[in-house]
C-alpha cells in the first residue's frame, strides 16, 4: 500500500515548482485595555514573512517562545488566517493556489492536502475515542472509502508507524499507550490522507530522549517513502539538524536568517544566531562554546518601533540600525539570506 | 582528594500504591566530595527526582524509606528527627525546584520573600542588615539589587529562576540540588542561568547535585556525572571519562541518542523498547530486556556496581571496551 501512495504522491507533485510560497506572510492579534475599549494596539505575531518550500524539502523554524513560529505554523495550516499576504499552495493539478482567505468546502479541499502534527500527544488525541477512530478521523471527514477499506488503510499505517501489530492498537485509547506512542498516533492521524505538506509543532520535545530519536527517524522515513515535506517547527537546533534541509530563524515575528541547515551552523551570520548557537549546550563535556552576550530578554512585539526588532539586544547595532526600517532578507551569497545591515559590509 | 560532603549507601525508596509498591530508588550509592558538581542524569520515572527528595526527606506520605543511608559528616540524614531535618534543609542542604521560579508568592515583593526564608532559619534579623544581605544574593546571582522590592510579574523567566537561586543560597548552604532548574526556559536565558549557577557554585565552594533528563545540559555543568535508568544508579564517572569511555551500554546509547549542533553530524540511533514499569521491574539487571549486550546472567542476577578504577563505577555484567565504540 506504502507504494502506491508514494506513487500517487509522486504522480501529483510538480517537483520543478514550489509546494508552498509564502509572501508579505502577516497575523496580528489585537490587545485589549478593557472589556469595551476598541483594541488600539497589536501583536506583531508574525511580521512580513516570505519563504517557500520545495517538495520533498523540509524546512525547520526555530526561534525562542514567543517569536512566532507556531503562529507561522497555525497559518499554513489555517488554523488562523493572516492579516495580511499570501500563501500559495501547489494543487494536485500543478497550479499555485491562494489558501491565505479559503472557507468552506476550499477549506476542507485544501486540508486533504495539508496536515499538523502538535507538540503534545497527551492532549492532541482525543482520550474517549479509539485510535481507529483517531487515525480514521480525517477520512470520515473527507468522506473516503469505505468502513473496510478505512480499517485497512489505518492497519497499514499503524504498521508503518511502527504500532505493530496494529489489531493490538487498533481498538485501544490514548491513556493505554505510553508518550512515544501516542505521538506515533499522531503521525498516522496526520499521513492518512496522503497529504503533501505537514506542519510539525514541535513534534519530539514532549518525549524521552531514548523514545524520541525513533520518532524523528520515523518522520524522516516517513517523509522520503510518502514524499512529504515538512515545515518542522522547534525550539532544538540540533533536533532541526537532523529534520531539515533548510532552517529558518526567527526573532519577535520576523525571519532574520535563513539557509541550508548545515550551513547555518557552521557558518552564522546574523548576531542573534550566533547568540543562539552559541547558548546551546553540547553534549560533549570536551567541547567548549563560545559565550555572546546578548542584552535582555525577549519582549512582546506589540507595536514595535520601524527598526530592526533586534536592535534591543543587538551587540553590533549602531546608529544606522536604529534610525532604518528593519532590515530586509537578503542573499548574501549561495541562499544564505540574512535580514542585517552589519552582515556582508566590509569589516563587520 | 578533597573532602566527602555527602555520603549515600545502599539506598532504597518505595511507593506504595494501590497497583503494589513502586521500586522508585534502588540501592543507590555514591559520594560527593566538597565542591564537586555531581550531575544526576535518565530519562523520566528513573527516580532522579525521587533521590533529591529522598535526600532531603521531602517525600510525600506513601514514600516509604526501605533502606540506606545519608550520611553528612557523621550525622545520617535518614535517621535525623524532623525537627532536626528541618535545621538540615536550607542552611546545610536546599533546592531549587523544577520550575520553581512559578514557586514564588505574586503578593509578596521578591526581597520580602528572600527575607522570610533568610529569618526562617538564621533567625530574625534587623531589616537593614536583612536587606544587605539580599542585596548581597541579588549581586551574586546578577540581579539588579534595586529590584528587591518588586513583585516577581516584574520579573522574566529567567531573573525569577535567579531570585529563586538567590534564595536557596541565602543561608549558605553546604549542597546544592538543583532539580531541572532550566527545563522551562528558553536557550539564551538557560544558557545565562547554568553560567551563573556556575559561578556562584565555584565562588562559594559549594557542593551540587544537578539533576536532568538533558545529557547536554549535564555535560556543562557537572565534572562528576550519574546515569540513573528505572531506579538505579547503573553508572557514575567524572565527565570527561564517561564520555570517552562509558561503561554501561545504557549511558551508551544515551549518547548515541543525542542531537547535538556541533561536531559531524552523526548517526543518531534509537534505543528500542521503552522504560520498565517499576512495580514490576525486570529480573537481574533491568535494563536487560532493552539491552544488545545482554545475556543469561543479566536476567538472573544483579549486577554489582563496581569500581572500574580511576572512580569509574558501573553496574554491568558485560562493559563496553575500547573495540565497542
Amino acid at each position: 500500500m506504502a507504494e502506491a501512495i508514494q506513487q500517487d504522491v509522486k504522480a501529483r507533485v510538480h517537483r520543478d515548482k514550489p509546494l508552498v510560497e509564502v509572501s508579505g506572510l502577516k497575523k496580528y492579534f489585537p490587545v485589549s485595555s478593557g472589556i469595551f475599549s476598541r483594541a488600539s494596539s497589536f501583536v506583531h505575531a508574525v511580521d512580513d514573512l516570505n519563504f517557500t518550500i520545495m517538495p520533498g524539502q523540509s524546512l525547520g523554524l526555530v526561534g525562542e517562545s514567543g517569536c512566532g513560529k507556531t503562529t507561522t505554523g497555525k497559518l499554513l495550516v489555517r488554523l488562523h488566517e493572516p492579516t495580511a499576504g499570501s500563501i500559495l499552495m501547489q494543487t494536485e493539478d500543478g497550479d499555485m493556489e491562494d489558501i491565505a482567505h479559503h472557507k468552506g468546502t476550499a477549506l476542507r479541499q485544501f486540508r486533504r492536502r495539508t496536515q499538523m502534527i502538535f507538540q503534545d500527544p497527551y492532549e492532541s488525541l482525543n482520550p474517549r475515542r479509539t485510535i481507529f477512530d483517531t487515525v480514521a478521523e480525517p477520512l470520515t471527514v473527507q468522506g473516503i472509502g469505505t468502513l473496510t477499506e478505512r480499517q485497512e488503510r489505518v492497519a497499514a499505517l499503524l504498521n508503518e508507524c511502527g504500532l505493530t501489530p496494529p489489531e493490538q492498537f487498533m481498538y485501544r485509547f490514548p491513556h493505554e499507550l505510553s508518550g512515544g506512542q501516542r505521538q506515533r498516533v499522531a503521525i498516522a492521524r496526520a499521513l492518512i490522507i496522503d497529504p503533501m505538506f505537514i506542519v510539525a509543532d514541535e513534534p519530539t520535545s514532549m518525549l524521552d530522549v531514548s523514545i524520541r530519536i525513533g520518532v524523528m527517524q520515523l518522520m524522516s522515513n516517513l517523509a522520503e517513502r510518502f514524499g512529504v515535506s515538512y515545515l518542522y517547527i522547534t525550539h532544538d537546533l540540533a533536533v532541526a539538524r537532523y529534520m531539515t534541509d533548510q532552517i529558518g530563524v526567527m526573532y519577535l515575528g520576523k525571519m532574520v536568517e535563513r539557509a541550508d541547515t548545515e550551513e547555518l551552523l557552521s557558518n552564522p551570520l546574523h548576531p542573534y544566531t550566533q547568540a543562539l548557537l552559541a547558548a546551546t549546550p553540547v553534549p560533549d563535556p570536551r567541547l567548549s562554546r563560545d559565550f555572546i552576550n546578548i542584552k535582555g530578554g525577549i519582549s512582546k512585539p506589540v507595536d514595535p518601533p520601524p527598526r530592526c526588532r533586534f536592535y534591543a539586544r543587538c551587540p553590533i547595532a549602531d546608529e544606522f540600525c536604529r534610525d532604518n526600517p528593519h532590515p530586509p532578507l537578503e542573499d548574501k551569497g549561495g541562499g544564505h539570506y540574512v535580514a542585517c545591515y552589519k552582515v556582508g559590509v566590509a569589516g563587520a | 582528594m578533597s573532602k566527602l560532603l555527602l555520603q549515600v549507601e545502599n539506598l532504597t525508596m518505595h511507593y506504595g500504591t494501590r497497583g503494589g509498591d513502586v521500586r522508585a530508588v534502588d540501592n543507590v550509592s555514591f559520594t560527593l566530595a566538597e565542591g564537586d558538581s555531581l550531575g544526576l542524569v535518565g530519562e523520566s520515572g528513573c527516580g532522579k527526582t525521587s533521590i533529591a527528595k529522598t535526600l532531603l526527606r521531602l517525600l510525600p506520605d506513601n514514600a516509604k524509606i526501605i533502606g540506606g543511608h545519608v550520611w553528612m559528616g557523621d550525622t545520617d540524614l535518614l535517621a535525623l528527627p524532623e525537627n532536626e531535618m528541618r535545621k538540615f534543609r536550607w542552611s546545610r542542604i536546599s533546592m531549587i525546584f523544577q520550575a520553581a521560579m512559578n514557586s514564588l508568592n505574586p503578593v509578596y515583593t521578591v526581597g520580602e520573600q528572600i527575607i522570610e526564608a533568610l529569618e526562617l532559619h538564621m533567625g530574625v534579623m534587623d531589616n537593614t542588615q536583612a536587606r544587605a544581605r539580599v542585596a548581597e544574593l541579588f549581586d551574586l546571582v546578577g540581579l539588579d539589587p534595586t529590584f528587591m522590592d518588586r513583585y516577581p510579574h516584574e520579573f522574566s523567566g529567567g531573573m525569577r529562576q535567579r531570585a529563586v537561586i538567590a534564595m536557596t543560597l541565602s543561608c549558605n548552604p553546604d549542597l546544592i540540588i538543583a532539580d531541572e532548574p532550566t527545563t522551562a526556559l528558553d536557550v539564551i536565558v538557560q544558557d545565562r542561568v547554568l553560567r551563573k549557577l556556575e559561578e556562584v557554585q565555584a565562588k562559594l565552594g559549594m557542593s551540587m547535585i544537578y539533576i536532568s533528563h538533558d545529557i547536554a545540559v549535564i555535560a556543562e555543568v557537572s565534572n562528576r556525572i550519574g546515569v540513573m535508568y528505572a531506579g538505579q544508579l547503573v553508572e557514575l564517572a567524572d565527565s570527561v571519562e564517561i564520555f570517552e569511555r562509558p561503561l554501561h551500554p545504557y549511558t551508551f546509547a544515551l549518547m548515541k541518542s543525542f542531537p547535538s549542533i556541533k561536531g559531524q553530524r552523526q548517526i543518531l540511533q534509537p534505543l528500542e523498547g521503552e522504560p520498565p514499569n517499576l512495580i514490576t521491574p525486570p529480573s537481574g539487571c533491568r535494563f536487560h530486556p532493552r539491552c544488545p549486550r545482554a545475556t543469561q546472567i543479566c536476567v538472573d542476577e544483579v549486577p554489582e556496581f563496581k569500581d572500574y578504577g580511576n572512580s569509574h563505577f558501573a553496574a554491568c555484567f558485560h562493559p563496553l571496551e575500547e573495540g565497542d565504540y
